[in-house]
């Protein structure tokens, strides 16, 4: 889907390719043996590496390749193998090595894709341009003291995957849900835990505008968007501001821009003066990186199912709608609830309560899949309650209600408390002419025509039997005593 | 024994004696920390560390008396201020940093220690290893033990940057030492001080703790007095280390076993590249002369070409900069070492390397970042990198024909101090010689076979295959007999 601002002179149209900086999963940092915890005491976890101390070597974490090898199958891309370290020169107080161990002209995965699973149903393909693999820098705390900065080195050489779109993406929202699936595929692998909030999974967006059928105009690098809905909103803004500029007669400058959460926009962030010479060169304490392909093929065998593969399983063996699939497949967790719910069960059932009531009770109680208000077992056992007609599904809501309250078995809560649905066609019938009785007046003016008064019987009907009526036995056999 | 005789010892003699119990190594250690103390004004010392190596060898002493020494058990060696010593200041001969005390040991200092050498203490080197004279040190210039016979009061450089440990070996202030080798920083100092001088194979041994210069060049060697001692040394500092990946996963070999004194049938390469026109007459005859006595010894001299050995130098002042303006820019006042505060950070960066690095460590990190830099990196550094496959393919290609080769180590013999300062590419002329070997990261070795009219030493460097020192060792311990070369410094003559 492609969306069109218009602007004075006509339509635009954006161009947005991201840049996403994911913390590989693993003990240790990229290049020491450090521990990479998040939210440890400052500077507890470094090493003489990560101190860049004199004399100090990087040694390459075998779990860290493992992981970028991994994601990079995942991406259904390209593996490289053979990479090569380079150094990224420059200096800032959190980069002790004055350098950034990174991967420049070979990086260890190419060209791969991201399938987008759009609300409306549609797919769109995003083309991954590379994965590399690259050591974080530490983190300076500017507000500890009025006069000093204080650095901590704990995220000092922790590895991080940069993977890089090609600019694929012509709208926010397509920017949005390329992340979510980035990281819905970097959680199944177990390659990246994708937590924005503490960082780990990290979104740079380069923005440009085009009139349609136009070749690429200049971009600008949006830093600093650490949610999804700030990336959409930064897009955006920049995207706006772009417009603005040329329709003004101006030019756009190719530049880095920080986004600004509080005031919703993007502002420069370093000016020509300052503009960066990164002098990479091949780093000289590190080989060449070379893979075997039995090495490669191996963790191929090894890949879990991935959303997308769940997802048309899901699709065929569930019969469920690509939309309901594509939610219930996002989160792992959420997917492996559903499969012990649904399995052996109506899907479409087990599906609209998945993402229905549970989701919703879920949410309201803030609970995770993880730790979930009702257990899949009840929860299938709820739908088999449903099945075997034992209560209906208005009763279900309510034993739903009563399952989350008391966390027992829908079976005993419902034997408890006498929800067993009434298919006794002789008391439903003793129920029904109870009500044609107390109601003769009604009865007379259905029978001459006023049809809608049927619902008003079934109510009276269920009221009376506390909802415990079967509701199809009710309007059969109301129907055949008000018609015969 | 004398303590002269003590310290005029080769470091074979010290083991044998110290295992024969005819001196302890507490005497042993005592006359070197006494001719230490007798040589001060030669500068050869940043870092006396004469209590740990009385320590040191008290404990040698206890270990030697259970038979359970190791090789170099209770052996007083320097070691080159360049080498992370845990507790023991390391400067790397910079003010940047002058008072910077490591928490870990190199993993070749740690080797050695582990062999029972005693360390006296680290020796002074051109600041960061950057230079063939010893005199950008911030600790002041080292001075070559030998003098002219012409002008004796003329002070001499001892080469460099091992040019403190060799003036140590040279003067009898050390039974061996530790180089390290970017350019020739172990051989050009072995051979302007009359002592032999090793630099291995890039990666033969460790350079995890060694203050990195350029770092797919550094590589630690011995230096000592005869090329048995260099074998003892190197053996105990080789060696495979997980922690420095480009450190090779080879078994090391038996070195002094190489020493077989048979080098009947080996091939003798004399590249023809080597003998440029401006060389003196005296080093061309110490060359030849050099060829006769290995020809004389069962070996073939065959002439071998290296052409593109002239791009040698051109290309080592691309790719060494480059590497170290990279390698240090973690002297930043950040975290170690010297810091003068600014009003910012870039001023404080600024003002602290500005201070803290001396001249030649200032041109060689902006010589190396102008080569990094964009727009000129395709036409030095990519292009440095492409010359220096070449040199080293005219090597392996050499290597078909010949077993080793043999060239001088260094063009002149030692040069007054000063007397190359105003023109840095002439003081790096010196290092014609031995930067080939090193970009293509062959073992190289220099023994003293001869001296000068004027009465200094010096040196031949045979160069070997990758990670065969021993036919390198073989060759020069017989090159060592022939040449006999048993000249003393003024002054040491025992």
């Amino acid at each position: 889907m492609s969306m069109v601002i218009q602007g004075e002179t006509g339509d635009w149209e954006m161009v947005i390719g991201l840049e996403v900086h994911a913390q590989v999963t693993s003990q240790a940092k990229l290049f020491s043996g450090a521990a990479t915890d998040f939210g440890r005491p400052p500077n507890s976890q470094v090493s003489l590496v990560d101190a860049a101390m004199p004399g100090m070597l990087p040694v390459i974490n075998e779990q860290c390749i493992y992981q970028a090898v991994r994601t990079g199958l995942g991406l259904r891309a390209v593996i490289n193998l053979t990479s090569v370290f380079a150094r990224k020169n420059y200096f800032y107080a959190d980069l002790p090595q004055g350098y950034q161990i990174s991967q420049y002209e070979q990086p260890i995965v190419g060209e791969g894709e991201v399938v987008l699973d759009m609300p409306d149903g549609s797919t769109r393909r995003v083309g991954i341009e590379r994965l590399h693999l690259e050591q974080d820098a530490g983190k300076s705390l500017h507000d500890q003291h009025p006069t000093k900065s204080f650095i901590d080195l704990n995220r000092s050489g922790v590895a991080l995957m940069e993977i890089v779109s090609k600019p694929d993406m012509r709208c926010p929202e397509e920017a949005a849900v390329y992340v979510a699936k980035l990281r819905s595929i970097l959680r199944y692998l177990g390659s990246c835990d994708g937590n924005m909030a503490e960082g780990s999974l990290r979104c740079d967006a380069n923005v440009s505008v085009r009139k349609p059928g136009e070749g690429l105009r200049t971009r600008a690098e949006i830093k600093n968007v650490n949610s999804l809905r700030f990336l959409q909103q930064a897009i955006e803004y920049e995207a706006r501001r772009q417009i603005d500029l040329y329709e003004e007669g101006g030019q756009v400058v190719q530049e880095t821009r920080l986004f600004d959460a509080n005031k919703g926009e993007t502002r420069s962030m370093r000016s020509k003066e300052h503009a960066h010479d990164y002098r990479y060169f091949p780093d000289p304490d590190l080989l060449p990186l070379t893979l075997t392909p039995a090495y490669v093929s191996a963790i191929k065998a090894d890949l879990p199912e991935l959303p997308d593969q769940k997802k048309e399983r899901f699709v065929r063996e569930y019969c469920l709608t690509p939309y309901d699939a594509g939610v219930l497949v996002a989160e792992q967790a959420n997917a492996d609830f559903f499969e012990t719910v649904a399995k052996g069960r109506d899907a479409k059932l087990a599906c609209n309560w998945v993402t229905g009531d549970f989701a919703a009770v879920m949410n309201r109680l803030g609970r995770s899949i993880e730790d979930p208000p009702v257990t899949a077992e009840h929860l299938g056992q709820l739908i088999d309650l449903i099945a075997d007609n034992t209560i209906s599904g208005r009763i279900a809501k309510e034993v739903f209600e009563l399952m989350v309250e008391t966390g027992q078995a829908p079976a005993v809560l419902v034997e408890e408390r006498g929800l067993k649905q009434v298919t006794d066609s002789g008391a439903i019938e003793a129920a029904i002419d109870a009500v044609l009785t107390a109601n003769s007046g009604k009865v007379s003016e259905y029978r001459s025509g006023k049809d809608k008064l049927f619902g008003f019987f079934v109510g009276q009907v269920m009221k009376n039997t506390g909802g415990k009526a079967n509701p199809a036995l009710v309007n059969d056999v109301l129907r055949k005593k008000l018609e015969g | 024994m004398s303590p002269t005789q003590l310290t005029g010892m080769t470091l074979r003699q010290a083991r044998d004696g110290l295992l024969k119990k005819s001196f302890s190594a507490v005497e042993l250690v005592e006359s070197h920390i006494d001719a230490i103390a007798t040589h001060s004004q030669l500068n050869a010392f940043i870092t006396e560390t004469p209590d740990l190596a009385r320590a040191q060898a008290v404990k040698a002493d206890e270990r030697l008396a259970r038979q359970e020494g190791g090789p170099l058990e209770g052996l007083p060696i320097a070691m080159k201020d360049l080498f992370c010593t845990e507790g023991v200041r390391t400067t790397a001969a910079s003010r940047i940093l002058g008072n910077f005390v490591p928490p870990y040991e190199s993993t070749v200092s740690a080797n050695l220690k582990q062999a029972g050498a005693v360390m006296l203490g680290k020796t002074s080197l051109d600041e960061f290893a950057m230079g063939s004279s010893n005199t950008t040190s911030a600790f002041g210039a080292v001075i070559n033990p030998w003098k002219r016979r012409s002008d004796p009061e003329a002070r001499l450089v001892p080469g460099g940057s091992s040019g403190g440990s060799a003036a140590a070996v040279a003067a009898r202030m050390a039974l061996a030492a530790t180089g390290t080798d970017t350019g020739g920083s172990i051989r050009q100092p072995a051979a302007f001080c009359g002592i032999v001088g090793l630099k291995p194979t890039y990666g033969r041994c460790s350079r995890w703790g060694i203050i990195a210069f350029a770092s797919s060049l550094d590589q630690a060697g011995p230096m000592a007095r005869t090329v048995e001692d260099v074998a003892m040394m190197l053996q105990a500092m080789a060696g495979h280390d997980p922690k420095d990946s480009t450190s090779a996963p080879i078994a090391v070999p038996d070195f002094s076993a190489a020493l077989t004194g048979d080098i009947r049938g080996l091939k003798i390469g004399v590249p023809k590249e080597y003998r440029p026109s401006g060389l003196s007459s005296e080093m061309v005859k110490l060359w030849d002369d050099g060829i006769d006595m290995l020809k004389d010894a069962g070996a073939t001299p065959v002439e071998i070409s290296l052409p593109h050995s002239k791009y040698a130098l051109a290309t080592y002042y691309i790719v060494a900069p480059a590497e170290c303006s990279s390698n240090l820019a973690r002297y930043d006042g950040v975290r170690y070492g010297l810091r003068v505060e600014g009003k910012t950070l870039d001023e404080m960066y600024a003002k602290t390397r500005a201070a803290g690095f001396g001249t030649e460590v200032r041109r060689r990190i902006m010589i190396g970042t102008y080569v990094l830099s964009a727009g000129y990196y395709d036409a030095y550094y990519a292009k440095a990198q492409k010359l220096r496959s070449l040199i080293a393919r005219d090597f392996q290609q050499a290597f078909e024909l010949v077993d080793v080769i043999l060239t001088p180590t260094a063009p002149t013999p030692a040069f007054a101090i000063g007397d190359n300062d105003e023109d840095p590419v002439t003081m790096w002329l010196n290092d014609i010689f031995t930067v080939p070997t090193s970009l293509a990261g062959l073992p190289g070795l220099s023994l003293p076979t001869g001296l000068s009219a004027d009465g200094l030493p010096l040196g031949l460097q045979l160069i070997g295959r990758p990670f065969d020192e021993e036919t390198l060792l073989r060759v020069a311990g017989v090159l060592e007999k022939a040449a006999a070369f048993t000249a003393l410094p003024p002054g040491l003559g025992g």
